[in-house]
């Protein structure tokens, strides 16, 4: 079964078969990563467009090394120095980057359905590489995939999600995911940093941490991010850190094979204590390498399909 | 071993089994040393018959060679021809493959395509010192300049016939090769 859109917008627009095949595929791609040549000439000819619109370190890279190990052809594009601050808009720069015959645009922006506006109004494919606070769809599948990779499956998991939730793609992204795939879902946080309509969400909110821990097969911190917060929302950092810091004694109150993930990049000492992010339950370096698995496969069936419509 | 090309089964359970005793029994008199040589089968058929060769040559030599699996679909000239998405499976190569002896392993060989795809994947692992072929079913009609090394059954088809291969190990109920009638 192919994937049915020409984008990756959101998990929102994907079904279960479509997450599937994705992590399947993505099982198959981390091999190539371990070879001694690390690239296969699949999507040779193609050519991939990295179009960042906001600082991004690691999710960039990502995508650039997936797009060599698949042999495309990848050109970064960011704003700064580009013709954006000449006053271009965005969907004339997009049609500039058409008329150069990209096949795929991988694009981040601040502004939430950035992708989407782009997908509806380009031929080329488009992967969203995270649109404002809406959604980050290839962080939620590499997280996917690497719980899966410890557990075998999604369904039944306890899942929570802990921190800056209102402000973080992330977690939307994983709880539309999490959700399709079955598994519970417990949102940690202060009141402030929980989004609006919570309730239709279809999971369960909690303000205290330390409850929820016990339950916990897999535990998801957020970063803080002090840069989309426009208002005070909570009292300080350190008060956060308090209640909601994964520390070694609030780990201690997990089961055994307790999970512990972070999207990255890491405040180490206010969401995450350096000794849990780097101690054994810690797979956070997993999510890292997992992440370069899950692009490869969604620019090889993204990149299949587009050669595809083409020549039918 | 030649069989005519009437529709229907070619190879059956024990002739299967013959075929891959045979297989084993040249490449133990041909490669006295099994540490000069690894088996590598192909996606989803020659994978199978690539274990049931290694447990084959095992059986004889005492000695399990080195045995890998290759997922040829990043590989392939087809894929943007393909109507249907392609599965990209699972490739695990164990091995140094550098200065090894290669037998490829594959159920049918027709065009070559797969075998131009599966050289051109092995070779991304190193530089084999050689690369042999086996397959169990030659049906013809190639496009590639390829020919085997080791044989199960050669047989004449037309481009509008099917063959099946059908394992056990794919959840058959036995092992057989069938022909299907063409248009």
């Amino acid at each position: 079964m192919p994937l049915r859109n020409k984008d990756i917008l959101g998990i929102a627009e994907l079904n279960v078969d479509e997450i599937d095949l994705i992590l399947d595929t993505a099982d198959s791609f981390s091999e190539i990563s371990q070879r001694v040549i690390k690239k296969v000439p699949t999507l040779r000819g193609k050519t991939v467009v990295n179009f960042f619109h906001e600082p991004s370190t690691r999710t960039r890279i990502s995508f650039e090394i997936a797009e060599k190990r698949l042999s495309a052809d990848s050109i970064n594009f960011a704003t700064s120095g580009s013709s954006f601050s000449k006053g271009e808009t965005l969907l004339d720069t997009v049609r500039n980057l058409e008329a150069m015959n990209a096949d795929i645009i991988v694009m981040r922006h601040g502004i939430p359905g950035a992708s989407h506006f782009i997908a509806s109004r380009a031929h080329a494919s488009v992967i969203n590489a995270g649109d404002g606070a809406h959604e980050h769809p290839t962080q939620a599948l590499l997280d996917m995939l690497t719980i899966r990779q410890h557990t075998g499956s999604l369904e039944n998991l306890t899942v929570a999600i802990v921190g800056d939730i209102d402000h973080s793609r992330v977690a939307r992204s994983n709880i539309f995911g999490l959700v399709k795939k079955k598994a519970r879902v417990i949102l940690v946080a202060p009141p402030t940093l929980l989004p609006h309509r919570v309730d239709d969400l279809g999971v369960e909110v909690s303000y205290d941490f330390e409850s929820v821990i016990p339950k916990a097969d897999v535990i998801m911190m957020l970063r803080i991010q002090r840069e989309r917060q426009g208002k005070v929302l909570i009292p300080s950092l350190r008060e956060y850190s308090r209640y909601y810091c994964l520390t070694p004694e609030r780990l201690k109150l997990a089961p055994a094979k307790v999970l512990v993930m972070h999207p990255g990049p890491l405040n180490r000492g206010v969401e995450i204590d350096p000794a849990v992010a780097d101690g054994p339950h810690s797979i956070i370096l997993e999510q890292v390498s997992n992440g370069i698995a899950v692009r490869m496969a969604l620019l090889f069936l993204l990149g299949g399909r587009s050669s595809r419509e083409q020549s039918n | 071993m030649r069989k005519g090309t009437e529709p229907g089964t070619i190879l059956n359970e024990s002739e299967i089994r013959d075929v891959i005793q045979r297989f084993a029994q040249e490449i133990v008199s041909t490669y006295p040393d099994l540490d000069q040589i690894a088996v590598v089968g192909i996606q989803t058929g020659g994978a199978h018959l690539g274990r049931r060769l290694v447990h084959a040559i095992s059986d004889r030599a005492r000695q399990e060679p080195d045995f890998g699996i290759l997922d040829i679909t990043l590989y392939r000239d087809d894929i943007a021809l393909e109507i249907n998405q392609p599965i990209v499976r699972q490739t695990d190569i164990p091995f140094e493959v550098s200065g090894r002896n290669i037998i490829l392993v594959d159920d049918v060989l027709y065009t070559g395509r797969t075998v131009r795809a599966a050289l051109d994947a092995l070779i991304d692992f190193g530089r084999p010192r050689a690369i042999r072929l086996a397959v169990l079913v030659d049906r013809g009609l190639r496009e590639f300049p390829i020919r085997p090394d080791f044989v199960g059954l050669e047989i004449a088809t037309t481009p509008d016939q099917k063959v099946h291969v059908r394992l056990k190990e794919q959840g058959e109920s036995s092992d057989q090769v069938i022909l299907e009638k063409g248009d």
